[in-house]
Protein backbone atom coordinates (compact mmCIF):
# COMPACT_ATOMS: atom_id res chain seq x y z
CA UNK A 1 0.00 0.00 0.00
CA UNK A 2 1.22 3.53 -0.93
CA UNK A 3 1.72 6.02 1.62
CA UNK A 4 -1.52 8.07 0.39
CA UNK A 5 -3.73 5.16 0.32
CA UNK A 6 -2.70 4.28 3.99
CA UNK A 7 -3.34 7.88 5.06
CA UNK A 8 -6.81 8.81 2.62
CA UNK A 9 -9.26 6.98 5.29
CA UNK A 10 -7.75 9.43 7.92
CA UNK A 11 -8.96 12.40 6.11
CA UNK A 12 -13.14 12.24 6.22
CA UNK A 13 -13.29 15.37 4.08
CA UNK A 14 -12.01 13.09 0.51
CA UNK A 15 -15.53 11.83 0.94
CA UNK A 16 -16.48 15.13 -0.13
CA UNK A 17 -18.01 15.37 -3.49
CA UNK A 18 -17.31 19.26 -5.47
CA UNK A 19 -19.47 20.35 -8.17
CA UNK A 20 -20.64 16.52 -8.25
CA UNK A 21 -17.10 15.24 -8.58
CA UNK A 22 -14.80 13.71 -6.10
CA UNK A 23 -12.57 16.46 -4.19
CA UNK A 24 -9.08 16.55 -5.30
CA UNK A 25 -7.92 19.03 -2.41
CA UNK A 26 -4.28 20.52 -4.23
CA UNK A 27 -4.12 23.89 -1.55
CA UNK A 28 -2.51 22.25 1.52
CA UNK A 29 0.11 24.83 1.19
CA UNK A 30 -2.37 27.28 2.04
CA UNK A 31 -3.85 25.20 4.35
CA UNK A 32 -3.86 21.65 4.89
CA UNK A 33 -7.10 19.34 5.26
CA UNK A 34 -6.47 17.51 9.16
CA UNK A 35 -6.58 13.95 10.13
CA UNK A 36 -9.07 12.63 12.27
CA UNK A 37 -6.25 11.66 14.89
CA UNK A 38 -5.98 15.20 14.81
CA UNK A 39 -9.72 16.48 15.26
CA UNK A 40 -10.05 13.70 17.49
CA UNK A 41 -7.48 15.51 19.77
CA UNK A 42 -8.94 18.69 19.57
CA UNK A 43 -12.05 17.17 20.73
CA UNK A 44 -11.09 14.90 23.17
CA UNK A 45 -9.29 17.97 24.69
CA UNK A 46 -12.54 20.04 25.21
CA UNK A 47 -14.62 17.40 26.61
CA UNK A 48 -12.39 15.91 29.00
CA UNK A 49 -9.13 18.37 29.87
CA UNK A 50 -9.92 22.03 28.81
CA UNK A 51 -9.46 24.94 31.39
CA UNK A 52 -6.94 27.63 31.26
CA UNK A 53 -2.85 26.57 31.41
CA UNK A 54 -0.68 27.59 34.01
CA UNK A 55 -2.43 29.39 36.54
CA UNK A 56 -4.77 26.68 37.64
CA UNK A 57 -4.79 24.70 40.66
CA UNK A 58 -7.30 22.52 39.76
CA UNK A 59 -6.81 18.69 37.74
CA UNK A 60 -8.06 20.16 35.11
CA UNK A 61 -5.61 23.05 35.06
CA UNK A 62 -2.88 21.17 35.50
CA UNK A 63 -4.17 18.45 32.81
CA UNK A 64 -4.58 21.08 30.18
CA UNK A 65 -1.27 22.94 31.68
CA UNK A 66 0.73 19.42 30.98
CA UNK A 67 -0.89 18.72 27.74
CA UNK A 68 0.28 21.89 26.70
CA UNK A 69 3.57 21.63 27.93
CA UNK A 70 4.06 18.01 26.46
CA UNK A 71 3.31 19.62 23.01
CA UNK A 72 6.48 21.27 23.71
CA UNK A 73 8.58 19.30 24.17
CA UNK A 74 7.30 16.99 21.12
CA UNK A 75 7.81 19.97 19.12
CA UNK A 76 11.33 20.67 19.97
CA UNK A 77 11.76 16.70 19.13
CA UNK A 78 10.56 17.30 15.64
CA UNK A 79 12.42 20.33 14.86
CA UNK A 80 15.71 19.44 16.29
CA UNK A 81 15.97 22.36 18.76
CA UNK A 82 18.44 21.71 21.58
CA UNK A 83 16.18 23.27 24.63
CA UNK A 84 12.22 23.42 25.18
CA UNK A 85 12.76 26.83 26.24
CA UNK A 86 13.45 28.02 22.60
CA UNK A 87 10.05 26.56 21.13
CA UNK A 88 7.87 29.93 21.89
CA UNK A 89 3.88 28.98 20.82
CA UNK A 90 2.08 31.57 18.23
CA UNK A 91 -0.75 32.15 16.59
CA UNK A 92 1.34 31.10 13.58
CA UNK A 93 3.66 31.86 10.95
CA UNK A 94 3.01 35.87 10.94
CA UNK A 95 2.67 35.92 14.55
CA UNK A 96 6.26 34.52 14.96
CA UNK A 97 7.74 36.85 12.44
CA UNK A 98 5.88 39.81 13.92
CA UNK A 99 6.75 38.52 17.38
CA UNK A 100 10.74 38.77 16.30
CA UNK A 101 10.47 42.12 14.42
CA UNK A 102 9.04 43.56 17.32
CA UNK A 103 11.29 42.10 19.98
CA UNK A 104 14.27 42.75 17.78
CA UNK A 105 13.17 46.01 16.58
CA UNK A 106 13.49 47.24 19.99
CA UNK A 107 17.02 47.29 19.72
CA UNK A 108 17.24 48.63 16.03
CA UNK A 109 18.91 52.46 15.21
CA UNK A 110 18.50 54.36 11.96
CA UNK A 111 21.23 53.23 9.20
CA UNK A 112 20.81 49.61 10.51
CA UNK A 113 19.71 47.12 7.58
CA UNK A 114 17.10 44.28 7.37
CA UNK A 115 17.99 42.08 3.93
CA UNK A 116 15.30 39.80 3.22
CA UNK A 117 14.91 37.90 -0.20
CA UNK A 118 12.18 38.99 -3.46
CA UNK A 119 10.28 35.26 -3.18
CA UNK A 120 9.16 36.35 0.34
CA UNK A 121 5.43 35.87 1.56
CA UNK A 122 4.18 38.67 2.34
CA UNK A 123 4.16 38.06 6.22
CA UNK A 124 8.18 38.06 6.17
CA UNK A 125 7.95 41.16 4.25
CA UNK A 126 5.64 43.75 5.50
CA UNK A 127 6.70 43.48 9.36
CA UNK A 128 10.43 43.88 8.41
CA UNK A 129 9.13 46.59 5.92
CA UNK A 130 6.96 48.33 9.74
CA UNK A 131 9.82 47.80 11.66
CA UNK A 132 12.75 50.08 9.15
CA UNK A 133 10.16 52.56 8.35
CA UNK A 134 9.52 52.82 12.35
CA UNK A 135 12.92 52.80 13.14
CA UNK A 136 14.80 54.26 10.46
CA UNK A 137 16.47 51.34 9.07
CA UNK A 138 17.05 50.36 5.16
CA UNK A 139 15.34 47.38 3.77
CA UNK A 140 16.62 45.59 1.21
CA UNK A 141 16.27 42.04 -1.08
CA UNK A 142 18.09 39.74 -2.70
CA UNK A 143 17.03 39.26 -5.67
CA UNK A 144 15.73 36.47 -7.76
CA UNK A 145 17.28 34.73 -11.05
CA UNK A 146 17.72 31.76 -12.95
CA UNK A 147 14.61 29.27 -12.64
CA UNK A 148 13.94 30.72 -8.78
CA UNK A 149 16.72 30.92 -7.14
CA UNK A 150 18.56 33.11 -4.25
CA UNK A 151 21.60 35.35 -5.76
CA UNK A 152 24.02 34.77 -3.13
CA UNK A 153 26.86 36.59 -4.90
CA UNK A 154 24.16 39.50 -4.51
CA UNK A 155 23.67 38.32 -1.05
CA UNK A 156 27.27 38.67 -0.03
CA UNK A 157 27.38 42.15 -1.62
CA UNK A 158 24.58 43.23 0.51
CA UNK A 159 25.30 41.98 3.15
CA UNK A 160 27.65 44.20 5.69
CA UNK A 161 28.32 45.47 9.21
CA UNK A 162 25.19 47.25 9.75
CA UNK A 163 22.97 44.08 8.60
CA UNK A 164 21.06 43.21 11.90
CA UNK A 165 18.59 40.38 10.52
CA UNK A 166 18.34 38.34 7.57
CA UNK A 167 14.95 37.30 7.10
CA UNK A 168 14.07 34.04 4.49
CA UNK A 169 11.95 31.12 3.60
CA UNK A 170 12.53 28.05 3.89
CA UNK A 171 10.96 26.86 0.75
CA UNK A 172 9.25 29.86 -1.15
CA UNK A 173 5.42 29.12 -1.26
CA UNK A 174 5.45 29.64 -5.05
CA UNK A 175 8.51 28.41 -6.37
CA UNK A 176 8.90 25.56 -4.48
CA UNK A 177 12.83 26.52 -4.12
CA UNK A 178 14.55 25.08 -1.24
CA UNK A 179 16.73 27.89 -0.23
CA UNK A 180 20.66 27.12 1.09
CA UNK A 181 19.33 28.62 4.37
CA UNK A 182 22.40 26.73 5.95
CA UNK A 183 24.79 28.89 3.99
CA UNK A 184 22.98 31.77 3.68
CA UNK A 185 22.94 31.78 7.71
CA UNK A 186 27.22 31.50 7.81
CA UNK A 187 27.19 34.50 5.91
CA UNK A 188 25.18 36.42 7.47
CA UNK A 189 26.53 35.27 11.35
CA UNK A 190 29.97 36.28 9.76
CA UNK A 191 28.97 39.62 9.36
CA UNK A 192 27.47 40.21 12.62
CA UNK A 193 23.32 39.46 11.73
CA UNK A 194 20.70 37.16 13.03
CA UNK A 195 18.63 34.89 10.68
CA UNK A 196 15.36 34.70 10.64
CA UNK A 197 13.86 31.50 8.70
CA UNK A 198 10.11 30.94 7.44
CA UNK A 199 9.53 27.34 7.89
CA UNK A 200 5.99 27.76 6.74
CA UNK A 201 6.42 25.57 3.57
CA UNK A 202 9.22 23.61 5.02
CA UNK A 203 8.10 21.72 7.89
CA UNK A 204 4.84 20.39 7.02
CA UNK A 205 7.06 18.55 3.68
CA UNK A 206 10.60 18.04 5.02
CA UNK A 207 12.51 16.64 7.57
CA UNK A 208 14.03 19.83 9.06
CA UNK A 209 16.62 20.46 11.68
CA UNK A 210 16.71 24.03 12.99
CA UNK A 211 20.37 23.48 14.46
CA UNK A 212 21.91 22.19 11.27
CA UNK A 213 20.19 24.90 9.53
CA UNK A 214 21.58 27.51 11.64
CA UNK A 215 18.47 29.62 12.17
CA UNK A 216 18.27 32.09 14.97
CA UNK A 217 14.86 31.97 14.69
CA UNK A 218 12.65 29.77 12.76
CA UNK A 219 8.97 30.03 12.33
CA UNK A 220 6.27 27.39 11.10
CA UNK A 221 1.81 27.30 11.58
CA UNK A 222 0.47 25.03 12.38
CA UNK A 223 -2.81 24.76 9.99
CA UNK A 224 -0.36 23.81 7.28
CA UNK A 225 1.17 20.63 8.90
CA UNK A 226 -2.35 19.14 9.16
CA UNK A 227 -3.14 20.78 12.47
CA UNK A 228 -5.63 23.15 13.34
CA UNK A 229 -5.62 27.00 12.64
CA UNK A 230 -5.00 29.33 15.14
CA UNK A 231 -1.75 28.04 16.53
CA UNK A 232 1.83 27.83 15.12
CA UNK A 233 5.41 27.69 16.56
CA UNK A 234 8.71 30.40 16.63
CA UNK A 235 11.47 28.91 17.74
CA UNK A 236 14.55 31.16 18.82
CA UNK A 237 18.20 29.99 19.86
CA UNK A 238 18.00 30.05 23.61
CA UNK A 239 21.12 32.85 23.74
CA UNK A 240 19.06 35.25 21.01
CA UNK A 241 15.99 34.74 23.46
CA UNK A 242 18.12 35.44 26.40
CA UNK A 243 19.34 38.63 25.06
CA UNK A 244 15.84 40.32 23.94
CA UNK A 245 12.96 42.25 25.71
CA UNK A 246 9.75 40.28 25.59
CA UNK A 247 7.68 41.48 21.88
CA UNK A 248 4.39 41.89 23.95
CA UNK A 249 3.10 42.62 27.43
CA UNK A 250 0.26 40.83 29.41
CA UNK A 251 -0.27 38.18 31.92
CA UNK A 252 1.39 34.70 31.88
CA UNK A 253 4.72 36.73 30.65
CA UNK A 254 6.00 38.24 33.98
CA UNK A 255 6.79 36.83 37.59
CA UNK A 256 6.01 39.64 39.67
CA UNK A 257 4.34 42.80 38.99
CA UNK A 258 4.30 46.08 40.70
CA UNK A 259 2.46 49.56 39.67
CA UNK A 260 5.23 50.96 37.82
CA UNK A 261 7.47 48.04 36.67
CA UNK A 262 7.39 43.83 36.22
CA UNK A 263 10.08 41.26 36.41
CA UNK A 264 9.84 38.99 33.35
CA UNK A 265 9.07 35.21 33.05
CA UNK A 266 11.55 33.07 31.89
CA UNK A 267 11.94 31.44 28.73
CA UNK A 268 9.60 30.89 26.60
CA UNK A 269 6.62 31.84 28.81
CA UNK A 270 8.39 35.80 28.35
CA UNK A 271 6.99 35.66 24.83
CA UNK A 272 3.85 34.23 25.32
CA UNK A 273 1.35 36.61 26.78
CA UNK A 274 -1.84 35.74 27.24
CA UNK A 275 -3.83 32.67 27.34
CA UNK A 276 -2.37 30.17 24.34
CA UNK A 277 -3.95 28.84 21.30
CA UNK A 278 -4.15 25.92 23.74
CA UNK A 279 -6.27 23.44 21.40
CA UNK A 280 -4.91 24.56 18.04
CA UNK A 281 -1.71 23.68 20.20
CA UNK A 282 -2.99 20.32 21.18
CA UNK A 283 -4.28 19.76 17.34
CA UNK A 284 -0.91 20.20 16.39
CA UNK A 285 0.84 18.17 18.89
CA UNK A 286 -1.01 15.39 17.19
CA UNK A 287 -0.30 16.43 13.78
CA UNK A 288 3.55 16.20 14.80
CA UNK A 289 2.39 12.40 16.05
CA UNK A 290 0.78 11.54 12.73
CA UNK A 291 3.76 13.03 10.25
CA UNK A 292 6.68 11.20 12.77
CA UNK A 293 4.61 8.06 12.77
CA UNK A 294 4.92 8.35 9.06
CA UNK A 295 8.46 9.82 8.70
CA UNK A 296 9.19 12.82 7.79
CA UNK A 297 12.06 11.23 4.89
CA UNK A 298 8.81 9.22 3.50
CA UNK A 299 6.86 12.00 3.59
CA UNK A 300 9.23 14.09 1.38
CA UNK A 301 9.75 11.32 -0.79
CA UNK A 302 5.86 11.32 -1.26
CA UNK A 303 5.92 14.65 -2.06
CA UNK A 304 8.81 14.70 -3.97
CA UNK A 305 7.65 11.82 -6.82
CA UNK A 306 4.06 13.63 -7.03
CA UNK A 307 5.88 16.98 -8.08
CA UNK A 308 8.35 15.18 -10.49
CA UNK A 309 5.18 14.04 -11.95
CA UNK A 310 3.44 17.37 -12.14
CA UNK A 311 6.40 18.84 -13.78
CA UNK A 312 6.42 16.18 -16.25
CA UNK A 313 2.97 16.14 -17.10
CA UNK A 314 2.63 19.97 -17.27
CA UNK A 315 5.35 20.09 -19.08
CA UNK A 316 3.71 18.19 -22.04
CA UNK A 317 1.24 20.71 -22.34
CA UNK A 318 2.42 23.24 -24.68
CA UNK A 319 0.49 25.90 -23.17
CA UNK A 320 1.42 25.80 -19.76
CA UNK A 321 4.21 27.94 -18.31
CA UNK A 322 5.89 26.54 -15.09
CA UNK A 323 7.60 29.27 -12.64
CA UNK A 324 10.39 27.42 -10.38
CA UNK A 325 13.14 25.31 -10.74
CA UNK A 326 12.52 22.01 -12.68
CA UNK A 327 14.10 19.26 -10.69
CA UNK A 328 12.08 17.95 -8.13
CA UNK A 329 15.20 17.12 -6.20
CA UNK A 330 15.47 20.76 -5.19
CA UNK A 331 11.93 21.81 -4.46
CA UNK A 332 9.44 21.88 -2.12
CA UNK A 333 5.89 20.53 -2.61
CA UNK A 334 4.55 22.90 -4.45
CA UNK A 335 4.13 23.32 -9.01
CA UNK A 336 3.13 26.95 -9.51
CA UNK A 337 2.06 27.48 -13.35
CA UNK A 338 0.14 29.45 -15.70
CA UNK A 339 -2.30 28.34 -19.14
CA UNK A 340 -1.08 31.22 -22.02
CA UNK A 341 -4.60 32.89 -22.61
CA UNK A 342 -6.08 32.56 -19.39
CA UNK A 343 -6.05 34.27 -16.34
CA UNK A 344 -5.23 32.41 -13.24
CA UNK A 345 -8.37 33.09 -11.62
CA UNK A 346 -10.25 31.44 -14.33
CA UNK A 347 -8.16 28.18 -14.31
CA UNK A 348 -8.83 27.86 -10.65
CA UNK A 349 -12.65 28.35 -11.49
CA UNK A 350 -12.49 25.99 -14.17
CA UNK A 351 -10.42 23.27 -12.33
CA UNK A 352 -13.03 23.70 -9.71
CA UNK A 353 -15.65 22.68 -11.82
CA UNK A 354 -14.03 19.62 -12.18
CA UNK A 355 -13.48 19.10 -8.39
CA UNK A 356 -10.09 20.58 -8.30
CA UNK A 357 -8.90 22.75 -5.28
CA UNK A 358 -6.09 24.65 -6.45
CA UNK A 359 -4.80 28.00 -5.39
CA UNK A 360 -4.50 30.93 -8.14
CA UNK A 361 -3.64 34.75 -7.82
CA UNK A 362 -0.56 36.20 -6.49
CA UNK A 363 -0.17 34.00 -3.66
CA UNK A 364 0.61 37.06 -0.86
CA UNK A 365 4.16 37.11 -2.69
CA UNK A 366 3.57 40.49 -5.37
CA UNK A 367 7.01 41.07 -5.27
CA UNK A 368 7.66 38.01 -7.09
CA UNK A 369 5.30 38.40 -9.23
CA UNK A 370 6.19 41.50 -10.10
CA UNK A 371 9.83 39.69 -10.73
CA UNK A 372 7.84 36.89 -12.13
CA UNK A 373 6.45 39.17 -14.69
CA UNK A 374 2.82 37.88 -14.08
CA UNK A 375 -0.12 39.14 -12.14
CA UNK A 376 -0.43 35.60 -10.86
CA UNK A 377 0.20 31.72 -10.82
CA UNK A 378 -1.81 29.15 -10.41
CA UNK A 379 -0.41 26.33 -7.96
CA UNK A 380 -0.99 23.20 -7.32
CA UNK A 381 0.30 21.94 -3.95
CA UNK A 382 0.13 17.95 -2.06
CA UNK A 383 0.00 16.24 0.88
CA UNK A 384 0.59 12.85 2.57
CA UNK A 385 -2.95 11.99 1.21
CA UNK A 386 -2.35 13.89 -2.80
CA UNK A 387 -2.30 10.64 -5.56
CA UNK A 388 -0.31 10.20 -8.90
CA UNK A 389 -4.30 9.70 -10.31
CA UNK A 390 -5.18 13.32 -8.67
CA UNK A 391 -2.30 15.14 -10.46
CA UNK A 392 -2.96 12.88 -14.12
CA UNK A 393 -6.82 14.43 -13.44
CA UNK A 394 -5.15 17.49 -13.28
CA UNK A 395 -3.10 17.33 -15.96
CA UNK A 396 -6.09 15.82 -18.04
CA UNK A 397 -8.37 19.15 -17.07
CA UNK A 398 -5.63 21.60 -17.63
CA UNK A 399 -5.56 20.07 -21.51
CA UNK A 400 -9.42 20.87 -21.87
CA UNK A 401 -9.40 24.45 -20.39
CA UNK A 402 -9.35 26.33 -23.64
CA UNK A 403 -12.91 24.73 -24.78
CA UNK A 404 -14.66 25.54 -21.45
CA UNK A 405 -14.04 29.47 -21.21
CA UNK B 1 -19.59 27.37 -20.27
CA UNK B 2 -18.30 28.55 -17.62
CA UNK B 3 -19.67 31.88 -16.96
CA UNK B 4 -22.09 32.95 -19.46
CA UNK B 5 -22.12 32.77 -23.31
CA UNK B 6 -21.86 37.08 -22.66
CA UNK B 7 -18.62 36.83 -20.46
CA UNK B 8 -17.06 34.20 -23.00
CA UNK B 9 -17.82 36.28 -25.89
CA UNK B 10 -16.77 39.56 -24.36
CA UNK B 11 -13.35 38.23 -23.20
CA UNK B 12 -12.47 36.77 -26.14
CA UNK B 13 -13.11 39.47 -28.54
CA UNK B 14 -13.56 42.42 -26.44
CA UNK B 15 -14.84 45.63 -28.50
CA UNK B 16 -13.39 48.31 -26.49
CA UNK B 17 -9.66 47.19 -24.89
CA UNK B 18 -6.99 49.72 -26.23
CA UNK B 19 -6.05 52.70 -25.95
CA UNK B 20 -7.84 56.50 -26.73
CA UNK B 21 -6.04 59.31 -28.10
CA UNK B 22 -5.56 62.11 -26.12
CA UNK B 23 -8.30 61.16 -23.26
CA UNK B 24 -9.59 63.59 -20.96
CA UNK B 25 -9.11 61.58 -17.68
CA UNK B 26 -6.98 58.53 -17.12
CA UNK B 27 -7.57 55.85 -14.20
CA UNK B 28 -6.59 52.84 -12.87
CA UNK B 29 -7.15 50.97 -10.04
CA UNK B 30 -6.09 47.03 -8.56
CA UNK B 31 -8.08 44.69 -7.85
CA UNK B 32 -7.02 42.95 -3.76
CA UNK B 33 -8.00 39.70 -4.17
CA UNK B 34 -5.45 39.46 -6.97
CA UNK B 35 -3.65 42.24 -7.80
CA UNK B 36 -5.75 42.75 -11.44
CA UNK B 37 -5.51 46.20 -12.50
CA UNK B 38 -7.82 47.66 -14.70
CA UNK B 39 -7.29 51.35 -17.10
CA UNK B 40 -9.99 53.16 -18.07
CA UNK B 41 -9.64 56.19 -20.48
CA UNK B 42 -12.48 58.65 -21.58
CA UNK B 43 -12.96 61.87 -23.81
CA UNK B 44 -15.85 64.20 -22.31
CA UNK B 45 -17.55 66.21 -24.03
CA UNK B 46 -21.55 68.54 -23.47
CA UNK B 47 -21.55 67.08 -19.74
CA UNK B 48 -21.14 63.27 -21.18
CA UNK B 49 -18.44 60.16 -21.51
CA UNK B 50 -17.82 60.95 -25.82
CA UNK B 51 -15.54 58.22 -25.95
CA UNK B 52 -13.95 55.13 -23.88
CA UNK B 53 -11.77 52.16 -23.39
CA UNK B 54 -10.14 50.21 -20.84
CA UNK B 55 -7.19 48.09 -20.86
CA UNK B 56 -5.97 45.69 -18.05
CA UNK B 57 -4.39 41.94 -17.87
CA UNK B 58 -7.27 40.63 -15.78
CA UNK B 59 -9.66 37.79 -15.73
CA UNK B 60 -12.53 36.84 -18.23
CA UNK B 61 -14.90 38.34 -15.93
CA UNK B 62 -13.17 41.57 -15.11
CA UNK B 63 -12.42 41.79 -18.82
CA UNK B 64 -15.97 41.32 -19.82
CA UNK B 65 -17.12 43.33 -17.14
CA UNK B 66 -15.05 46.51 -18.09
CA UNK B 67 -15.96 46.04 -22.30
CA UNK B 68 -19.88 45.91 -21.16
CA UNK B 69 -19.31 49.04 -19.03
CA UNK B 70 -17.27 50.96 -21.47
CA UNK B 71 -20.15 50.09 -23.89
CA UNK B 72 -22.64 51.18 -21.68
CA UNK B 73 -21.12 54.61 -20.62
CA UNK B 74 -20.11 55.94 -24.12
CA UNK B 75 -22.35 58.70 -25.09
CA UNK B 76 -24.13 58.61 -21.51
CA UNK B 77 -24.37 61.99 -19.61
CA UNK B 78 -21.90 61.74 -16.71
CA UNK B 79 -24.59 61.98 -14.18
CA UNK B 80 -25.87 58.98 -15.20
CA UNK B 81 -22.87 56.86 -15.35
CA UNK B 82 -21.95 57.64 -11.96
CA UNK B 83 -25.39 56.18 -11.30
CA UNK B 84 -24.40 52.87 -12.69
CA UNK B 85 -24.58 50.24 -9.86
CA UNK B 86 -23.12 46.44 -9.77
CA UNK B 87 -26.47 45.10 -10.40
CA UNK B 88 -26.85 47.04 -13.89
CA UNK B 89 -23.78 45.17 -15.31
CA UNK B 90 -24.62 41.55 -13.23
CA UNK B 91 -27.66 41.40 -15.14
CA UNK B 92 -26.18 42.32 -18.73
CA UNK B 93 -23.31 39.58 -17.77
CA UNK B 94 -26.03 37.18 -17.23
CA UNK B 95 -23.76 34.82 -15.34
CA UNK B 96 -24.22 33.60 -11.61
CA UNK B 97 -20.93 35.19 -9.80
CA UNK B 98 -19.61 33.48 -7.30
CA UNK B 99 -19.20 36.28 -3.55
CA UNK B 100 -15.16 35.37 -3.98
CA UNK B 101 -15.32 36.84 -7.46
CA UNK B 102 -18.03 39.64 -7.22
CA UNK B 103 -15.16 42.24 -7.21
CA UNK B 104 -14.11 41.21 -10.42
CA UNK B 105 -17.41 42.73 -11.76
CA UNK B 106 -16.85 46.20 -9.94
CA UNK B 107 -13.31 46.92 -9.87
CA UNK B 108 -13.98 48.37 -13.69
CA UNK B 109 -17.15 50.37 -12.33
CA UNK B 110 -14.86 51.91 -9.21
CA UNK B 111 -12.09 52.54 -11.62
CA UNK B 112 -14.27 54.60 -14.20
CA UNK B 113 -15.87 56.66 -11.18
CA UNK B 114 -12.63 57.40 -10.15
CA UNK B 115 -11.72 58.48 -13.21
CA UNK B 116 -14.57 61.32 -13.19
CA UNK B 117 -13.51 61.92 -10.01
CA UNK B 118 -10.08 62.97 -11.13
CA UNK B 119 -11.31 65.19 -13.62
CA UNK B 120 -13.97 67.02 -11.39
CA UNK B 121 -16.65 66.21 -13.45
CA UNK B 122 -18.54 63.80 -10.45
CA UNK B 123 -18.83 67.25 -8.61
C1 LIG C 1 6.09 30.92 3.05
C2 LIG C 1 4.94 31.38 3.91
N1 LIG C 1 5.17 32.22 4.92
C3 LIG C 1 4.18 32.64 5.73
C4 LIG C 1 2.89 32.25 5.55
C5 LIG C 1 1.84 32.80 6.47
O1 LIG C 1 1.34 31.81 7.31
P1 LIG C 1 0.13 32.13 8.28
O2 LIG C 1 -0.92 32.79 7.46
O3 LIG C 1 -0.27 30.78 8.78
O4 LIG C 1 0.64 33.01 9.38
C6 LIG C 1 2.60 31.37 4.49
C7 LIG C 1 1.25 30.90 4.20
O5 LIG C 1 0.29 31.56 3.89
C8 LIG C 1 3.65 30.94 3.66
O6 LIG C 1 3.42 30.12 2.62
Amino acid sequence: MTLAERCRPDFAILNRRVNGKPLVYLDSAASSQKPRQVIEAVRRYYETTHANVHRSIHTLGEEATALLESVRDRVRQFIGAAQREEIVFTRGTTDAINLVAQAIGRTVKAGDEVIVTEMEHHSNLIPWQMLCRDRGAVLKAVPVIGEGFLDLEAFTRLLSRRTRVVAVAHVSNVLGTINPVREIAERAHAAGALVLVDGAQAVPNLPVNVQSLGADFYAFSGHKMLGPTGGGVLYGRRAVLDSLEPAWGGGEMIKEVWIDHAQWNDLPWRFEPGTPPIAPIVGLGAAVEYLSAIGMEAVAAHERALCRLTLELLAKNGDTTIYGPRNPEIKGAVVAFNVRGLHPHDVAHLLDQEGIAVRAGHHCAMPLMRRLGVVGTVRASFSVHTTPAEIEHLARSLSNLDLMI
Amino acid sequence: MLYSSVISERFRHPRFFGDLADADAVFEDVNPLCGDRVRIQLKLANGSVADARFKGDSCAICMASADLLVEIARGRAIGEVLALAPDDLLTRLEAKIRPSRITCVTLPLQVLKGALTAVGAAR
